[in-house]
């Protein structure tokens, strides 16, 4: 099989690759999102308490 | 308790202590990231390469590697969802209430990935993006169950009566998790009946299973990391003025 026959995925190349695409998208996003989350909380707590020492 | 041997007793005594379980997760996500990516690798060669194209639908069957272990994860959830709120209602314990509230926007992510993926399938298969028919439109009311989770927690400022008010939805909402499954059986839909979770053998070849089931397990590792990831959040901002969160934001935010 050829790559252009393989990415051609037998005519429905729209509707199988828009799928999988939509899926990676929406994967790597809830990923993400907590990450740069968590972040952003710690370094604000963080300064909180630069401000204010315990 | 009798029965249950002393270590699991202490292990769940353990993780029931938010620094303990935010430190276990921290600990399990390099092991879950391995497992995923060799799952998910071996399940997507398995299912676009591999497996032959299917005798009727040609290649556009492949939309089930991604459609149907989405599909199962939006049940699974919403059960892990209400098993965690009734935990959360009954013993006031915090863990599960936070397990409870960061399943939810997974659990949505993945309702939305099999609605949209049955409508890209639809499309070609059926001639329509979209049918009122029993299995979808049940499914559609799972999506709406999930957001008014997310939306009741988010309107309710006090943490601990908001985690009590989504457990008692969840609850509720369970009722239509039996009703998505048997919805296919029930009534005469357009939706094809199960294929693989039947009493009798699944009919579909192992060529086109094995792929399937890989893509299930990795979808549901997926779930495990992406929750404990928004959990470590969750937890964070509630322990904010305990020792160890205050540690945490040091070590990690420390400019």
């Amino acid at each position: 099989m050829s790559l252009q026959e393989f990415l051609a995925m037998g005519g429905y190349a729209f509707y199988v690759w828009t799928s999988y695409g939509i899926a990676t998208i929406v994967l790597v996003v809830n990923v993400l999102l907590p990450i740069f989350q968590r972040r952003k909380f710690l370094r604000q707590q963080a300064l909180k308490q630069k401000r204010q020492p315990l | 308790m009798f029965l249950v041997p002393d270590a699991v007793v202490r292990f769940f005594h353990r993780m029931a202590s938010p620094p303990h379980f935010y430190a276990f997760t921290e600990r399990l996500m390099p092991w879950l990231t391995v497992i995923f990516t060799l799952l998910i690798v071996a399940g997507l060669y398995g299912g676009l390469y591999l497996a032959p194209a299917d005798y009727q639908q040609g290649d556009s069957y492949r939309i089930i590697y991604i459609h149907v272990p989405a599909a199962w994860m939006s049940l699974f959830i919403y059960v892990v969802m209400a098993i965690t709120g009734g935990i959360g209602l009954i013993w006031r314990m915090k863990l599960a209430e936070v397990i409870l509230i960061s399943s939810a926007p997974i659990g949505a992510s993945f309702t939305f990935l099999a609605l949209v993926t049955g409508s890209l399938w639809g499309k070609p298969m059926w001639g329509a993006w979209w049918v009122w028919d029993a299995r979808l439109t049940s499914e559609l009311i799972l999506l709406f169950l999930y957001l008014g989770v997310i939306g009741l927690y988010g309107a309710i400022d006090d943490k601990r009566s908001a985690s009590r008010a989504v457990a008692i939805l969840a609850l509720v909402g369970v009722v239509n998790i039996p009703i998505i499954h048997y919805s296919v059986e029930w009534w005469n839909t357009l939706h094809q009946g199960p294929t693989v979770t039947k009493m009798d053998k699944p009919s579909i070849h192992v060529s086109m299973l094995t792929p399937l089931l890989l893509m299930a397990l990795a979808f549901k590792v997926y779930y495990v990391i992406a929750m404990m990831l928004r959990a470590q959040v969750e937890l964070l901002q509630r322990e904010r003025n305990s020792q160890w969160a205050k540690a945490k934001a040091l070590e990690e935010g420390g400019l």
